[in-house]
């Protein structure tokens, strides 16, 4: 574990602060402790049997009024100058939009590229766009000190300029249901070179940061087109396709199948047919399968779309 | 004056636990208050261990993920709204308020009663909400919408319950303000009042104020979900920093709901145990007041990073940082009231030196918060649940201990063995910095709040704090094995075992249950912590 690491330049400008606030406070600390264990030492009842009867000291309260005063308005001011800094884009970055949903993240490049895991180059300056398809999710990257809401209906935005080559985690920080703690993704910092090379190249340029030892999310070639709308939509997260249980009932051998179902409170038991794949999938708080959360996001997908995902569902044996 | 029954025994005509529960005695409701709100505390506390347990992977098995966010919503529910908001005033409030000021009872003694009601009825829905509906609620104490809006799982009545509490805590205020402008003892001026009654006049005044904006919020959302009204969901219009600002513009004043009381309660202990008046009377009782004051126009903090305006920011966390001057001011006053006292070193000292020393911890690491550069990176994370819990949990926690051990004898009659109580503050006090330091850590790591699985970096932090559960979870056993134990088989307590100087310890313990001839205090009695006679 690299304990603290630094990967962008509002990294240092968060860390000098911190470390500025830590050392105050430690002095504090310390100081109150050591007093206290003192004055209960030295002036213990067999020590010191007869108390002086002190009410107060206006010199003194009035310092230590003052003094905190003046090191927290220290600490207001210095936080906020560097926060400036961590929170203004310089104006040529590249803006990337971002987009959350229960339970992923999407990313999207000016020229309509988009990717599941975020490629930055190298000490180039980037500002993100930060959106979400449903509820409050938190875009985190902890080496890079960076942090915003996704906040549906907005675009909230930030920046980093990343100054470490590598692979850093990407976390969701505001609960957003029974996956939040899968809605994980990476940044990969890479050289110049190598992004440009991914950028400007066409549909089937290689993803950069190969060289990385970070799972970038590949698909497979020749899987059904249900299957790769599936994986992009988050679906897989939840339902597995070989029979295992996960948060979700699992697709496999679906078609058929008879399940009991809650519909509002009522339990009920139905076939899985066509039609219930489709209204699940466009309506996923209808009809839920009993002993499963009701947690399922609705994401819509489009008519034909939804005709491959219910192609491919009826493929799984 | 012995010959009269003490409060504990039943005089009237009902009997059994009708005499407990039908009664508005102000000590009664005091003590239905302390045994309902220390078992929600177990509840809260074993929730606890279980999450700790999750987090060692090899107990992941035990719950689903599903069943972890509703563990963290509903722990977090019951130790805020259950167990730390009502915590101090609700119990030692209603106990010494009156006793303190020299009052038969409270203002309004069937509204007090009243109280305690709504908070069981606010307390059984919020429970009920676990097994009904479309289970228990995912979102996390603080019902963010539009997610607990879109939910399936059973917000509604969680939220109702919340509501119902919120009437407990309105009702609480509005009876302490009366009763400390009102029904004051002749001779009891406002600047001679123990400081404990100064922290539950601002208590209350919060109380009054913020709690109705909860309520108008928690309404909303329930509309919200039956009605589809759109004033949260963007989908239909509506704004989720709304919610956001509505729920924080209670739920932070709400924070120095918890902890105003506890000050009062280490103002009233430490000049007892050093045998001298407390430092800085006046400069306590105002720093309540402007605490109340200040911590009403601070909530936006806990928004820095939802998109805010540049302005806003900046105005939050100024004045944030001007909040804290009256929290240092109390430290520094608390810390020199030591000075060239007598100090007779008995446990509730104890515990009250280990509150300075915790809530120390906690207020600076929310300095830090305060400061927009580190915000950015410790917000919803660990850290922030680390800060926290050392003000809530070391903070109010530990001084609910203290003060419980300073008032235990006068309010049972009984003397707790201090053996057993030091050695649970052992493994109480480690367990408690393993737990929530190294929560702190793992927040400065990286670790997102509220997170079923962890990646594979934070492990050994969590073992390391997890252990530290066991050994918290362990003194506290102990701690109210001890007193439980002592309420039974303890020692009869003295009237007065500290030589403390204020009203209650003029009277028997435990307390008879008319109080009210004992109370003429003479301009020359030693009614207040401020002054002492020269007979010490």
């Amino acid at each position: 574990m690299e304990w603290m690491k630094q990967a962008s330049t509002s990294a240092e400008k968060s860390d000098a602060v911190f470390f500025f606030v830590f050392g105050l406070s430690l002095l504090f600390l310390v100081f109150i402790t050591a007093l206290m264990i003192y004055f209960v030492i030295r002036y213990s009842k067999k020590r010191h049997p007869k108390a002086a009867q002190i009410e107060g000291h206006t010199g003194l309260e009035i310092a230590w009024t003052t003094i905190p005063l003046v090191l927290f308005l220290a600490i207001f001011y210095y936080g906020w100058t560097n926060y400036e800094y961590m929170r203004l884009a310089p104006r040529d970055s590249m803006v990337i939009k971002v987009t959350a949903r229960q339970w992923s993240w999407s990313f999207e490049y000016p020229n309509g590229k988009q990717s599941k895991v975020l490629f930055a180059p190298l000490a180039k300056p980037m500002k993100l766009e930060v959106r979400s398809a449903d509820v409050v999710h938190g875009f985190f990257v902890p080496s890079f000190r960076l942090k915003i809401d996704a906040v549906p209906s907005r675009a909230n935005t930030t920046w980093f300029e990343a100054t470490k080559l590598g692979s850093y985690d990407i976390e969701c920080t505001v609960i957003c249901g029974v996956d939040h703690s899968l809605m994980l993704s990476k940044v990969i910092v890479v050289p110049e070179d190598e992004f440009k090379a991914w950028y400007f190249g066409g549909e089937n340029a290689p993803e950069p940061g190969k060289n990385l030892p970070a799972p970038a999310a590949v698909n497979p070639v020749n899987e059904p087109v249900g299957l790769v709308i599936m994986r992009a939509k988050g679906c897989l997260e939840c339902h597995s396709i070989d029979g295992k249980p996960m948060v979700g009932p699992t697709l496999k051998g679906l078609l058929g199948l008879k399940e009991e179902v809650l519909v509002g409170k009522q339990t009920r038991t139905i076939t899985v047919d066509e039609a219930y794949l489709r209204t699940s999938i466009q309506d996923p708080m209808r009809e839920v399968v009993k002993g499963y959360p009701p947690a399922m996001p609705l994401d819509p997908l489009t008519d034909q779309e939804l005709t491959d995902v219910v192609a491919y569902l009826k493929t799984l044996k | 004056m012995t010959a009269q029954p003490s409060f504990l025994e039943n005089t009237g005509s009902r009997k059994g636990i009708l005499a407990w529960i039908l009664s508005t005695d102000h000590k009664r409701v005091g003590l239905l208050y302390l045994y309902s709100m220390v078992s929600f505390f177990f509840v809260g506390v074993t929730i606890g261990v279980i999450m700790r347990l999750v987090q060692l992977t090899t107990f992941q098995h035990l719950v689903t993920a599903q069943t972890y966010n509703a563990l963290f919503t509903l722990h977090g529910v019951i130790m805020i709204f259950l167990f730390v908001v009502p915590g101090l005033p609700a119990v030692f409030g209603n106990f010494f308020l009156p006793i303190l000021i020299g009052a038969k009872d409270v203002a309004f003694p069937r509204l007090n009663l009243a109280s305690w009601y709504f908070f069981m009825i606010g307390a059984t829905l919020a429970i009920l909400s676990l097994f009904t509906g479309g289970g228990a609620p995912d979102t996390g104490w603080t019902f963010y919408a539009p997610f607990s809006i879109k939910t399936g799982t059973n917000i509604s009545l969680a939220v109702f319950g919340a509501f119902i509490l919120g009437f407990s805590s309105m009702l609480t205020g509005i009876n302490f303000i009366t009763t400390i402008h009102r029904l004051r003892a002749p001779g009891m001026t406002w600047f001679r009042m123990p400081l404990m009654s100064w922290a539950l006049y601002s208590t209350s005044w919060i109380q009054l104020l913020a709690t109705p904006i909860l309520a108008i919020t928690l309404v909303l959302v329930i509309l919200e979900r039956f009605f589809g009204i759109g004033i949260f969901d963007p989908a239909k219009g509506g704004d989720p920093l709304l919610y956001q600002h509505l729920f924080w513009i209670y739920s932070h004043p709400a924070v120095y709901i918890m902890i105003l009381p506890a000050m009062g309660a280490i103002s009233e202990i430490l000049p007892t145990f050093c045998k001298r008046p407390i430092f800085g009377y006046k400069a306590i009782a105002y720093s309540s007041m402007s605490i109340a004051a200040v911590g009403s126009l601070v909530w936006a903090h806990h928004m820095f990073t939802s998109g805010m305006s540049n302005v806003a920011q900046m105005v939050f966390s100024l004045l944030t940082m001007i909040v804290a001057v009256p929290s240092a001011i109390k430290v520094f006053n608390w810390v020199s009231t030591l000075y060239k006292g007598a100090i007779d070193f008995q446990p509730p000292l104890f515990f009250a030196l280990s509150f300075i020393f915790l809530f120390c911890i906690g207020g600076l690491t929310g300095v830090m918060q305060g400061a927009l550069a580190i915000n950015i990176h410790i917000h919803d994370t660990y850290f922030i649940v680390g800060h926290f819990h050392y003000v809530m949990f070391g903070g109010t926690g530990f001084a609910f201990f203290a003060a419980l051990l300073y008032w235990f004898p006068k309010m049972f009659g009984k003397m707790y063995s201090k053996k057993a109580i030091y050695a649970s503050w052992f493994p109480m006090f480690i367990g408690f910095n393993m737990l929530y330091f190294g929560m702190m850590i793992l927040g400065m790591m990286g670790m997102p709040r509220r997170y079923y699985v962890h990646l594979p970096q934070f492990h050994w932090m969590h073992v390391f704090a997890t252990v530290g559960s066991w050994f918290l979870a362990l003194g506290l056993l102990g701690f109210f094995g001890t007193l439980l134990y002592a309420i039974f088989k303890g020692e009869k307590a003295e009237d007065n075992p500290w030589g403390g100087v204020t009203l209650e310890w003029t009277i028997p313990s435990p307390p008879p249950l008319r109080t009210s001839k004992r109370f003429q205090p003479s301009p020359r009695a030693p009614i207040t912590s401020r002054r002492r006679t020269r007979r010490d």
